[in-house]
């Protein structure tokens, strides 16, 4: 006991020596910041003007965070981590394992008829279009990219190219030619695929942050060609009045031939929204299904033990190009599926919707949800996506901030924040493990800090 | 330089050069079917730059190197190989190929030569039957309809894959590791991971295996294993074998045929007693003049 009371004081001046330091560090980082701010007044003159009480209440907070954290929260993380023992692994893990994708199928094909149940026709399709679809789009884009990066281990940061070539490859094709969803569908994928293996081609010997780059700039090249060839693709206004999808060749409007007069129903934008959702699940089921059987074929493992090291597989007789290449035409496939769905549910595009952001949002995507892992893909774009879509809901907030609060404007600060979180407690990711494809015996998860990341 | 009846790989005039730097200067050697050849030499000797030449990893400045399969007669059309500026000449009796001409991945899928790395090349993340797999990955794409079959789970693809891990769990028994085929290739300890990684590329299907250190790191019982592994391999599977190697207790017990480098020349190529007594190879392992040897090895009580 005697010894503890002096340690307590050493604690407590250091407590508040870092408390001092960070304090001085935030007042030097916000006094450009927030202490000084310019406005234009009516002789449109630039001002200057302080906002010492913000910068000060601001310095205070932060010091005050950071006494409470060496004081209260450090010594509590010290003695969790001291107190850990290794915890073997649980037979309910074992179980949530097993069920987690028959249920999480299972819920998906159901989600439309419970949302219309709870909410009616008319509450319904906000539900099914924001939620439903949107993360659905991004759940196949997450997989689609997982194949490159997650697989392959290359850092492809132009993946919304192969998206955007979906998308007008349909919107185009469907609008000059008049063929149907479901023909150009694949047409639309293999457009993309073409480009992805173009992609490929000179970036084969780049590596890493060089392959990163590259892929960056590709992506760019897209868009901006997208926006400056006006007489094809219309640039920045984009391409209006893209055809729906059709059922058999019943379209879902509300004239006589429409769906609803068809089947004798009473006119909705509902099954419209209906159809696309099941489109879309069907699409992302064919990536996931594509995906898990790739795994286990040579293919598969070989893009995987390129991930690992690329020299041995070259010293085991694995051509390496063609393998690579296969990665990134694959990747871009589904990303021109999705491009070419995408299309047609919005019935309008823009390069607006193909800018770095998505490329980013989908990477983020893939990292969160843990390089390689399905599931974790899929809850990552559910959080990310679905996130975005609650903050609009979130409208009682506007009565705690004032009616100008958009808590919309503040996704990019959470996904920021997401990823810090993720990159302290997990970060290979939400499930870092990896699934053998093959096994003898007994299917053992291979721990992440065995896995390597790829070289690019 | 004439080959041999039974010669598999003739090394001809190969020299290496990186910038100034002679790493291989002209060296000629031949490793004979179903011998086991080991090249020695001090640190820095242009062991490894030879292997590496060989198995494609980098391009020779100068030199020829062929590799025959099928009859020794096949030799014949060595020249008529090089004139043609082609990689490979197929004949009745056999084929040729000439390995400078290839990139490494050809070398292993068609001349059919493997091999390990001095700091091991293994698949870490995956289990180490996977390992061995990949080392199945032409033969299996091949059965796989290059991935359009497989996708649609064709039964010849499936029959393909189980002969493939039959083949893999026959050389985890070998290596003695079947216990650990399901454990990832990282979590073996070192000599196990030297193990693997020959049956890793013993799963290729090689005529000749090259083997870059393959006793670095493993204690005196672990390096008799792997003495009789290599045998094994040499005897039952009829695979010849280059080997490098600082160990002299496996280079004089399992080798048939030593060739000395030092500073990228030969110094010596003969049978491992021949070697082990020639003046030249002992004064490049002390260090120190030909005319010095005496003193130097009375100093060291040689």
């Amino acid at each position: 006991m005697s010894e503890g009371v002096p340690e307590k004081r050493g604690d407590l001046a250091r407590a508040l020596r870092d408390a001092g330091i960070t304090a001085l560090l935030a007042f030097g980082l916000f006094l450009p910041l927030i202490g000084f701010q310019t406005i234009t007044d009516i002789r449109n003159n630039l001002i200057l003007t302080t906002r010492w009480p913000l910068l000060f209440a601001i310095v205070a907070v932060v010091g005050a965070g950071r006494l409470v954290y060496s004081l209260v929260l450090e010594p509590w993380l010290r003695q969790r981590t001291m107190r850990r023992v290794t915890v073997a692994p649980s037979s309910w893990r074992a179980a949530v394992g097993k069920w987690f994708t028959p249920f999480a199928i299972g819920f998906v094909i159901v989600y439309p008829v419970i949302i219309v149940a709870l909410n009616g026709f008319g509450g319904a399709v906000k539900w099914i279009d924001n939620f439903g679809i949107q993360i659905l789009i991004y759940v196949m884009l997450g997989w689609g990219l997982n194949i490159v990066v997650g697989l392959a281990g290359l850092l492809d940061l132009g993946y919304v190219a192969f998206y955007a070539v979906g998308a007008y490859s349909y919107a185009l094709l469907a609008k000059t030619l008049g063929f149907s969803f479901w023909l150009l569908l694949p047409l639309a994928g293999i457009l993309s695929s073409f480009w992805g293996i173009l992609l490929g081609f000179p970036v084969l010997r780049l590596r890493g942050d060089y392959l990163a780059i590259v892929t960056l700039a590709f992506g760019e090249i897209i868009r901006i060609v997208i926006i400056n060839w006006v007489d094809l693709t219309n640039g920045y206004a984009g391409i209006t009045g893209i055809p729906r999808p059709t059922l058999f060749g019943i379209p879902f409007t509300a004239n006589d031939d429409g769906f609803a007069a068809v089947f004798g129903l009473e006119f909705s934008p509902i099954y419209r929204v209906i159809f696309l959702y099941y489109i879309i699940l069907a699409l992302a089921l064919l990536t996931a299904f594509v995906t898990v059987r790739l795994r286990r074929l040579p293919v598969g493992r070989a893009w995987e033990a390129l991930r690992e090291d690329e020299i041995a597989c070259r010293s085991l007789g694995i051509n390496t190009t063609n393998t690579k290449l296969t990665a990134f035409a694959m990747g871009a496939m589904f990303a021109g599926f999705a491009g070419s769905f995408f299309a047609t549910r919005q019935g309008f595009i823009s390069p607006e919707s193909f800018t770095f952001l998505e490329s980013a949002t989908i990477l983020s995507i893939v990292v969160l949800g843990g390089m390689g892992s399905q599931i974790g893909v899929a809850i990552a774009a559910i959080v990310m996506i679905g996130g975005t879509e609650i903050m609009r809901e979130l409208d009682f907030l506007k009565q705690i901030f004032g009616p100008t609060f958009d808590p919309t404007q503040y996704r990019m600060l959470l996904f920021g924040f997401a990823m810090v979180l993720i990159m302290i407690w997990r970060p290979r990711g939400l499930i870092s493990t990896r699934e053998p494809s093959v096994f003898l015996k007994e299917r053992k998860s291979i721990s992440a800090d065995l896995i390597g990341e790829g070289h690019g | 330089m004439t080959a041999g009846s039974d010669t598999l790989l003739r090394v001809e005039h190969l020299t290496m050069r990186f910038g100034g730097l002679v790493a291989v200067d002209d060296l000629s050697f031949e490793a004979r079917q179903g011998d086991i050849t080991a090249l020695i030499g001090p640190n820095g000797a242009g062991k490894t730059t030879v292997f590496n030449c060989i198995t494609g990893f980098y391009k020779p400045s100068e030199g020829r190197l062929g590799l025959r399969h099928g009859d020794a007669s096949a030799w014949g059309g060595l020249e008529t190989l090089t004139g043609s500026g082609k990689r490979r000449l197929a004949r009745a009796d056999g084929t040729l190929y000439q390995l400078e001409r290839m990139p490494e991945f050809l070398v292993t899928q068609q001349a059919r030569v493997a091999r390990t790395f001095q700091n091991i090349r293994l698949f870490p993340g995956m289990t180490a039957l996977e390992n061995l797999l990949v080392a199945q990955h032409n033969r299996l794409m091949l059965a796989s309809g290059y991935t359009l079959l497989g996708i649609f789970g064709v039964p010849s693809y499936a029959a393909a894959e189980r002969a493939a891990i039959d083949k893999a769990r026959g050389w985890l028994e070998r290596v003695g590791l079947l216990e650990r085929a399901d454990d990832p290739a990282g979590d073996l300890p070192y000599g196990a991971q030297r193990r693997l990684e020959i049956a890793r590329a013993m799963c290729t299907d090689p005529l000749l295996l090259c083997l870059d250190e393959p006793a670095a790191g493993l204690n005196p019982r672990e390096s008799a294993e792997l003495n009789a592994l290599l045998r094994t391999i040499r005897d039952e599977y009829a695979i010849s074998i280059l080997l490098i190697e600082h160990d002299m207790s496996v280079v004089m017990e399992i080798s048939d045929h030593v060739v000395v480098l030092d500073y990228g020349v030969k110094i010596a190529d003969g049978a491992p007693n021949a070697v082990r007594d020639d003046p030249k190879v002992i004064a490049a392992y002390l260090g120190v003049a030909d005319e010095d040897v005496a003193k130097a090895e009375a100093e060291v009580g040689l």
